[in-house]
């Protein structure tokens, strides 16, 4: 245990730590809200956030972000945010489409949808992974060889930004960092007030509730769930650029262990809970963070699935309790 | 189908029983018959069929937790790698049992292991459950990787095989079928040895995973047949209901879990002897999906349908290696495709299908005559 470490240290991995959960945060509003209205694991989310980063590593690539600078890389950087918006929410209501209408129509067992999604989410992955192939039998291999090499490996966009970072003292911080934390949490703020206030967002309210005295009322049940999926995707659109900035790497399977982070920080802050969301998501961010500067980075993991178990144990439904459809969502 | 099945049930006992013997005979010389469509070409016919004993196992141990007792782990491989591990850590890396005496120590570590995780987590419900195993296993591979005294990444080897019977040599030799071009050959070069559990031919293993499954298959009959077995389904129901009814469903469930987790200690050790090497890579969460998907695919709650399950989930992918790469691609498609044409799985249980009809009856019953589909949605 490097407690001498951790204090030395304490601003920085926090501030790391916040950042990590920011972005876990919003990876788990898809789970979370998915989970209010159908009560169902959308287990393949996380492949809607692995199509955003990439539609962000696209975008920079088709738009020579390598070599722009000034206003020139914001707009690039702004086009990209919004593609990888557009790519997740995209993919999200695909998946909502064909993977899920099909079973909620004919009231299968919540089980069988979780299968589903494992499904979807191994397809959505693999087509990823095998694009060089794919593209192959179109015979645009070639042409496309920038975007469609190195299907299994690390795709890599390093160097694009040369972020500031600022010295406080003798605390160095990211600017990214910063960002991160500050976006993510303007977004949920954003999304709350949403969910809260707006007549859309009193349909969701109230079909998680009770769905069928919400559809008596005349809430269209299919355009909620719709809108539901379509929210987390625009939101893993959000943290799949933020991913990008920080991370600046991606990978076909990049979504698997983020997914399972994010739907962790999910249950640890209450699953069908927005605030829950921002809040266990920051403390995993944090938590593992701390954690893997006592115990060493690789029991980074391990931190956060004992913080799990350990809170569940003694708070069974999270920190602040499932409550999507309650008024204080 | 239910033709079939009708025919079957109405058979006389005798008949029925010859007809699993036949069907039991059958299963054991698979391997030795080769037949030309169901064997698979460029992979040792004896190892796939050794694999799909062992996803059999885990499917009908996996059953108890989630088809019987309604129980949602997705953990499950944290068990199998507890079993797989302690019996590498007796026989090869910090002690050297012989197999025989580390299997029954391994199946006992699983299950205190299952009771160790239930009786904290049991209390949660649903899919809280199902992330708190998830995490579960997790932190088993995890430790795994991170821990000297398991040798992390670098993985065990040498673990003890089986005694072999009648020394190096065997009892007798098995002759293996050859199809040639429409013709059946008696391969005499191509033999089995007769019980040698040795580094080529895996198909001793092969007998070996059938006959666990087989006596799991009995044991999985009396137990569901039984007082625990009712408990079980009554729990699954209706947890509420069950615990006024005078079910004390906290012990059942915890019961259910280190049934579990026993069966899945077994296959554990047994996967971790027949590999002679296991490296925490062996114990993804992938096999924990995996497993859930063969129990879900076949029809949780049905011994038979779950079986189905399993042998499909662990045998396409080796059947169809020429399309190696896309086979995970190809499984996806095939788990989204089968979920939404028969949500109720392949083989559902008479329970469900019963349970199905009624409903189906109630609700036209409520509606009148008319009362059509539109009407609802």
């Amino acid at each position: 245990m490097n407690f001498e470490f951790l204090f030395s240290n304490l601003p920085q991995l926090t501030i790391g730590g916040l950042a990590f959960g920011a972005i876990y945060a919003l990876i788990a509003l898809g789970y979370t809200m998915v989970y209010g209205v159908l009560q169902l694991i959308n287990f393949a989310h996380s492949e809607v956030f692995m199509y955003g980063t990439f539609a962000m590593l696209w975008t920079v690539m088709a738009l020579g972000g390598a070599d722009a600078g000034g206003i020139k890389l914001v707009a690039i950087l702004i086009a990209a945010l919004f593609s990888a918006m557009a790519m997740s929410a995209i993919i999200a209501l695909l998946l909502e489409r064909v993977a899920y209408r099909p079973l909620i129509k004919k009231d299968a067992p919540r089980l069988i949808a979780l299968i589903s999604a494992i499904g979807a989410s191994f397809v959505l992955a693999e087509l990823m992974g095998l694009r060089d192939r794919i593209a192959g039998w179109f015979g645009l291999d070639d042409n496309l060889s920038e975007y469609v090499g190195k299907a299994r490996i690390n795709n890599s966009m390093a160097g694009v930004l040369d972020a500031p970072r600022w010295k406080i003292g003798n605390v160095t911080i990211s600017s990214i960092d910063v960002l991160v934390i500050v976006a993510a949490v303007g977004m949920m703020i954003l999304l709350d007030q949403f969910v809260r206030r707006s007549r859309l967002g009193k349909g969701i309210r109230a079909t998680s509730q009770d769905p069928e005295t919400a559809a008596l009322m005349g809430v269209n049940p299919t355009r909620t769930i719709q809108l539901t999926f379509l929210i987390g995707g625009l939101m893993a659109g959000i943290a799949a650029f933020l991913y990008m900035l920080k991370i600046e790497t991606t990978k076909f399977d990049v979504g698997f262990l983020l997914g399972v982070k994010a739907f962790t920080a999910a249950v640890l802050g209450g699953i069908g809970n927005l605030r829950g969301a921002l809040l266990g998501g920051l403390v995993l961010g944090v938590a593992e963070t701390w954690g893997s500067a006592l115990f060493g980075t690789e029991w980074r993991h391990v931190v956060a699935f004992v913080l799990l178990v350990v809170i569940l144990l003694f708070r069974p439904t999270g920190l602040l309790g499932e409550s999507l459809g309650k008024a204080r969502a | 189908m239910s033709k079939i099945k009708q025919r079957f049930v109405a058979l006389p006992k005798p008949v029925k029983i010859l007809l699993w013997v036949l069907l039991a005979l059958f299963a054991y010389a698979l391997p030795l018959l080769e037949p030309p469509i169901i064997s698979t070409p460029g992979v040792d016919f004896g190892g796939v069929l050794f694999v799909v004993t062992m996803y059999c196992l885990v499917a009908i141990g996996l059953n108890i937790v989630v088809g019987y007792a309604g129980l949602l782990d997705l953990g499950y491989v944290g068990f199998y790698a507890i079993g797989a591990y302690t019996a590498a850590v007796l026989t090869s890396f910090h002690a050297h049992w012989p197999l025989l005496l580390a299997i029954p120590v391994a199946v006992v570590v699983t299950t205190i292991s299952g009771v160790l995780l239930g009786a904290p987590t049991l209390r949660v419900r649903g899919d809280y459950l199902a992330i708190v195993t998830l995490g579960f296993g997790e932190i088993i591979r995890l430790v795994a990787v991170n821990s000297e005294w398991l040798n992390q990444r670098k993985g065990i080897s040498d673990i003890a095989r089986p005694p072999s019977i009648g020394g190096q040599e065997g009892l007798f030799e098995i002759p293996h079928l050859f199809w040639g071009d429409g013709t059946v050959l008696v391969d005499t070069k191509d033999t089995t040895q007769f019980l040698v559990f040795g580094v080529l031919d895996q198909i001793p293993y092969y007998w070996l995973g059938l006959t666990v499954v087989i006596v799991m298959l009995f044991a999985d009959r009396l137990i569901k047949n039984s007082r625990v077995g009712r408990a079980w389904e009554a729990t699954r129901e209706d947890e509420d209901a069950a615990e006024l009814m005078g079910v004390p469903t906290f012990k059942f469930k915890l019961l259910a879990f280190a049934t579990g987790a026993f069966v899945g200690g077994l296959a554990g050790s047994l996967y971790a002897s027949r590999q002679n090497f296991i490296n925490p890579d062996s114990f993804l969460l992938l096999y924990s999906i995996l497993f859930l998907a063969a129990v879900v695919v076949g029809g949780q709650g049905n011994r038979w349908g779950v079986l189905v399950g399993a042998i499909l989930v662990a045998y396409l992918p080796q059947r169809f290696r020429e399309f190696d790469d896309f086979r995970v691609l190809a499984f996806g498609l095939a788990l989204v495709l089968l979920a939404t044409l028969r949500p109720e799985g392949l083989f559902p249980p008479r329970r469900t299908v019963r349970a199905k009809h009624l409903e189906q009856e109630l609700e036209e019953l409520e509606e009148g005559a008319g009362g059509e589909e539109s009407a609802r949605v």
